[in-house]
């Protein structure tokens, strides 16, 4: 019965979509009042649909009900009750499910919390949401419809693969979601601004909060999904430039560019087709992704569903999403009026520099993604464009990113003294200086590069404190003063501020794990002391047991530090029942400078097992600085500028305050 | 050495470091695979790197559990051990398996575009932004002339709702 | 007006991309597969012990290059698609037009022996290659394949997983009897 209601709901929720994409549309464009109107409250009921059908998904997979199945497919009785909620996503049908309903949510967050915009405005945008909701419903719909029943009912599932079935795996596809669905709105609002044939501050006023969530959830679902990946494979790896990390990458890159060019048009008028194109492209990445995922085309750790009837459905929907974009982008953007002028050496020209490397940056991961492809369309050989070629294509365009990033925000608008600004980084070059000796002097054995990448980290967290020093007076005022303005700082000062420093943390937590990773690899029997990194290991036994859908040989080793016991940790190895499939848990230590990580491998028949023992300096930095990252966004959302007193368009001489 | 090869060791040279850059965790290689002699072992460590588990969804043979890719390291190293420099171990998977083997495509004219691409890239949005500075007026920006000021002070005076 | 032709670039460059996902997706191409770097060259020089038990001989290279025009099949005991092909094999070794020959992979000689001699045994010869050495010399990277050799002892078609008669009828057969000529 709940199936059907949601399998019910969801077939409303395309009617509903087909109204809200089509009336409010027209009654924009006639100057209707009363159709525009209909756009919030249909794109409301739209969430509540959605939401239905989700929900009703969801307990199904908690009750077990075998006669569904998506169910049937990829759960199991015995399964822990948060894999059960878990396993909805877990899969391609209820993926997609999690998918539109995160669109209708924010349709519905800009119906409800958009009050401040023009009916024109929130008619055009809340009906393109519409459209990209009719599109991805008729595709579920119609080709990957979760509520498909299956009789006779098996007695138990499939379950799901043991390497899904943990905590951090459950976060991570919800916030990824919310992250590259939610610059949905970013690119209906440059439909919708093409569309009037107007882009002013206002827009960019009111594009920036829905980037900024986006943006925030895009860094945390990814820096989860590298957590994960770092703590489950057993290995210590977190990022592989897997297609599909690349995809989801790709679109936190032009959605970073977009953030800062839309400051630039709300505060200079300026970059405007630019800024709309970049809309543009970000949720197109975000879209190419959900494509290349889910049909099959490239190899990859995460592979879906992998059928290309349903490829070429998404393909279908791409060029109509997509293609339509960009003709009306080439048609209507050249009638845009540029506004502001700037001298290269600006804020302006720093921003346009990060825009030039984050944009090249973003081509060069989609460049080496789908080369494979194009070559052997061409008739070319197959080849591999693995990790080392993004090594050593990303990271030389990033360096001279990092470098400006600490400089730019130092420039004032319109016109800058590079000069001045330098000299006033003086102190962060010194300290960079330091960083780079100690590196060099702390070198064993690592890349001679390890000096650079700490550098740059260095360079960038001084210089982002140089910046917040320097607007607070810091020790050229009185600390009073200094203390008065730095409460007085707007709060996407302190966003900014929070969000770089965040990433020098992370370039640091990069630079020390390629750099100075330490590994043991050995067979060991009880008693045996493995020494690593100025730590001992000592195994103490390796014990059988028994968990709610698996069986796990965990081992416990005693972790010493100048003889004084620092922790213990058991690693396991385990076997699910059902899929009898093995995964490795890692026992992990994090004493904020390194992680200790220990894993523990096969038996060699005669008492000893096979251990492997990572030493990962710096690593929780690379997770603390994607904190620190969200952190700054969520503080620069919280700044009051950016909700209350959002401009109404009155006359063209309203300037947004600095 | 002719220039363009030099260049191409160079890139190459740059592209092995940068490429070892890389999180450098192995999942896989078991005690009894590794080499007594350090050098040659680490030497085998960075060239399993670069090459593709070929029964894995884009994984080195350095961190595959798989047999296949364990095979390979052991293959890797019985061939650094009998002397082979890292191209000859390199050019005997590819006789075998093809380029494809390779997690570094190699330096050939059907890769030009890989890995020149992002440099011609970047001058290319480089090249756009220069028009783009070029095609504004840069009067504007570099302050006003004396008439134009006295014409603002008119205007300002004349009219005082404008800016 | 190439100012207004660059604001199609956008869209051009994305028909392009749009056009390679087509061809991705109407082609019969599976990323996951790996070809061999050895079609149109020789064998690669090898030689394999026999199976013990089922009375047939090793197979080394100079079996290749005198004797006609050879299927070299690589299998494995526990490899389920081997067993679905299994039949197709037996089919080809009755009807006497090529010479199938065996190599068997990662195998226990003991496993492979009893399976043979349950389900039947269409291999002229077969080679152990129980480290799987020979196998990554032919390029295979996994089981079942299955190449063509012709009478010189050369590769001439690779044929990555089980053999379906679709396979054998289209394009095996044919190639063996242009190469039997």
């Amino acid at each position: 019965m709940i199936p059907e209601i949601g399998h019910f709901a969801l077939i409303l929720a395309l009617l509903v979509a087909l109204a809200q994409g089509t009336v409010p549309m027209l009654g924009a464009a006639r100057g209707r009042a009363d159709w525009m109107a209909l756009a919030g409250p249909t794109a409301v009921l739209q969430l509540v649909l959605m939401l239905t059908a989700f929900l009703a998904l969801m307990q199904a997979y908690v009750v077990s009900d075998f006669t569904v199945l998506n169910v049937a497919q990829n759960s199991h009785t015995s399964k822990p009750l948060i894999y059960k909620i878990s396993g909805v996503w877990g899969n391609h049908e209820g993926s997609m499910l999690l998918w539109i309903l995160i669109l209708a949510l924010f349709g519905a967050a800009v119906a409800l919390f958009g009050g401040n915009l023009p009916a024109t405005l929130k008619a055009r945008v809340l009906a393109v949401q519409a459209w990209i909701a009719i599109g991805f419903l008729l595709f579920t719909i119609l080709t990957s419809n979760p509520f498909e029943r299956l009789l006779p009912a098996p007695e138990n599932g499939g379950d799901l693969n043991p390497l899904l079935q943990d905590p951090g795996l459950a976060f991570h596809p919800p916030m990824l979601y919310t992250g590259y669905v939610g610059f949905s709105i970013a690119f209906s609002f440059a439909i919708a601004a093409l569309i009037e044939g107007k882009v002013d501050a206002a827009w960019a006023r009111w594009v920036r909060p829905w980037t900024l969530v986006a943006w925030c959830f895009l860094t945390a679902g990814i820096a989860l999904g590298s957590w994960w990946a770092y703590y489950e494979l057993g290995w210590g790896g977190w990022w592989f430039w897997d297609p599909v990390e690349n995809v989801s990458f790709m679109p936190w890159l032009m959605g970073t560019a977009l953030l800062h060019t839309a400051v630039v048009v709300e505060k200079r008028d300026a970059l405007k087709v630019w800024t709309i194109l970049l809309a543009i492209l970000t949720f197109s990445l975000s879209l190419i992704g959900t494509f290349i995922v889910r049909s099959g085309l490239l190899t990859s750790v995460h592979a879906f569903a992998n059928d290309p009837e349903r490829g070429l459905f998404i393909l279908l929907l791409l060029c109509l999403t997509i293609g339509g974009s960009l003709a009306l982008f080439a048609v209507r953007a050249p009638a845009l009026k540029s506004g502001g002028l700037f001298h290269p050496i600006s804020r302006e020209g720093a921003l346009v520099l990060n825009n030039l490397l984050l944009a090249t940056a973003c081509a060069t991961v989609f460049l080496g993604t789908l080369y494979p492809l194009f070559l052997e369309a061409l008739g070319g050989d197959k080849v591999s464009v693995g990790a080392p070629y993004f090594n050593a294509t990303f990271l030389p365009i990033m360096a001279p990113l990092v470098v400006a990033m600490a400089i730019g925000p130092l420039l004032p608008w319109k016109r800058a003294d590079l000069p001045g600004a330098l000299g006033r980084l003086k102190v962060a070059a010194l300290l960079t200086l330091l960083a780079a000796l100690m590196a060099v002097y702390l070198q064993r054995g690592g890349p001679l590069v390890a000096w650079l990448g700490m550098a740059l980290a260095a360079w960038l967290f001084a210089g982002a404190l140089t910046e917040w020093a320097g607007r607070i007076k810091l020790f050229r005022a009185p600390l009073s003063e200094s203390w008065r303005r730095a409460g007085r700082l707007p709060r996407s000062a302190y966003g900014m501020t929070l969000a770089h420093a965040g990433l020098a943390v992370v370039i640091a937590g990069i630079t020390a794990s390629a750099a100075w990773q330490g590994e043991v690899v050995r067979i060991m029997k009880p008693g045996d002391i493995a020494e690593l990194g100025g730590y001992s290991y000592r195994l103490e036994g390796v014990e059988t047991h028994r968990g709610p859908n698996y069986t796990s040989d965990t081992a416990s080793f005693t972790v010493l530090r100048d003889g004084r016991e620092v922790t213990v940790l058991t690693p396991e190895k385990r076997i699910y029942d059902v899929q009898r499939r093995q995964t490795t848990e890692a026992a992990i230590h994090s004493t904020g400078l390194a992680d200790l990580y220990a894993v523990i491998g096969d038996a060699d028949g005669r008492g000893g097992w096979t251990v492997r023992i990572y030493h990962e300096p710096l690593v929780p930095w690379i997770w603390a600085g994607a904190l620190i990252m969200v952190a700054g966004g969520a503080v620069s959302l919280s700044d009051r500028r950016l909700r209350v007193g959002a401009p109404t368009r009155r006359r063209k001489t309203a300037a947004a305050p600095a | 050495m002719s220039p363009g090869r030099g260049l191409r060791s160079s890139l190459g040279i740059l592209a092995l470091i940068l490429g070892l850059l890389a999180p450098a965790g192995a999942a896989a290689v078991l005690p009894d695979e590794v080499l007594d002699d350090p050098v040659l072992e680490n030497r085998a460590r960075a060239l399993s790197r670069l090459i593709r588990c070929l029964v894995c969804q884009n994984e080195s043979i350095d961190t595959s559990n798989a047999d296949l890719a364990r095979e390979l390291r052991i293959l890797v190293r019985e061939r650094l051990t009998d002397g082979d420099s890292d191209a000859e171990v390199f050019d005997f998977l590819v006789a075998r398996y093809g380029d494809f083997v390779l997690l570094r495509p190699r330096m050939k004219p059907a890769n030009y575009l890989l890995w020149f691409g992002p440099a011609a890239l970047l001058l290319f949005g480089a090249a756009g932004v220069t028009l783009y500075f070029r095609r504004r007026r840069p009067s504007a920006v570099d302050g006003l002339s004396a008439e134009e000021e006295a014409r603002v002070a008119r205007l300002i005076g004349q009219d005082p709702d404008a800016e | 007006m190439t100012r207004r032709a660059l604001y199609l670039l956008p869209l051009l460059l994305f028909a392009l991309v749009a056009g390679y996902f087509l061809w991705g997706l109407a082609s019969d191409r599976n990323p996951n597969l790996v070809p061999s770097a050895l079609i149109d060259k020789p064998a690669p020089a090898f030689d394999l012990p026999p199976l013990d038990g089922l009375g047939r001989p090793g197979l080394a290279t100079a079996d290749l290059q005198n004797g006609g025009v050879a299927l070299v099949n690589f299998f494995a005991s526990w490899c389920l698609p081997c067993r679905a092909e299994h039949p197709l094999l037996m089919d080809l070794a009755e009807s006497g037009v090529v010479r199938v020959l065996g190599i068997d992979f990662r195998d226990s000689p003991e496993d492979a022996r009893r399976w043979l001699g349950q389900s039947g045994n269409p291999y002229e010869r077969i080679g152990v290659d129980e480290r799987g050495r020979t196998s990554i010399d032919f390029g295979v990277s996994g089981v079942p394949e299955t190449f063509v050799i012709d009478r010189e002892g050369r590769i001439r078609y690779q044929h990555i997983g089980p053999l379906m008669a679709r396979d054998i009828e289209d394009k095996i057969l044919p190639l063996i009897e242009s190469l039997s000529e």
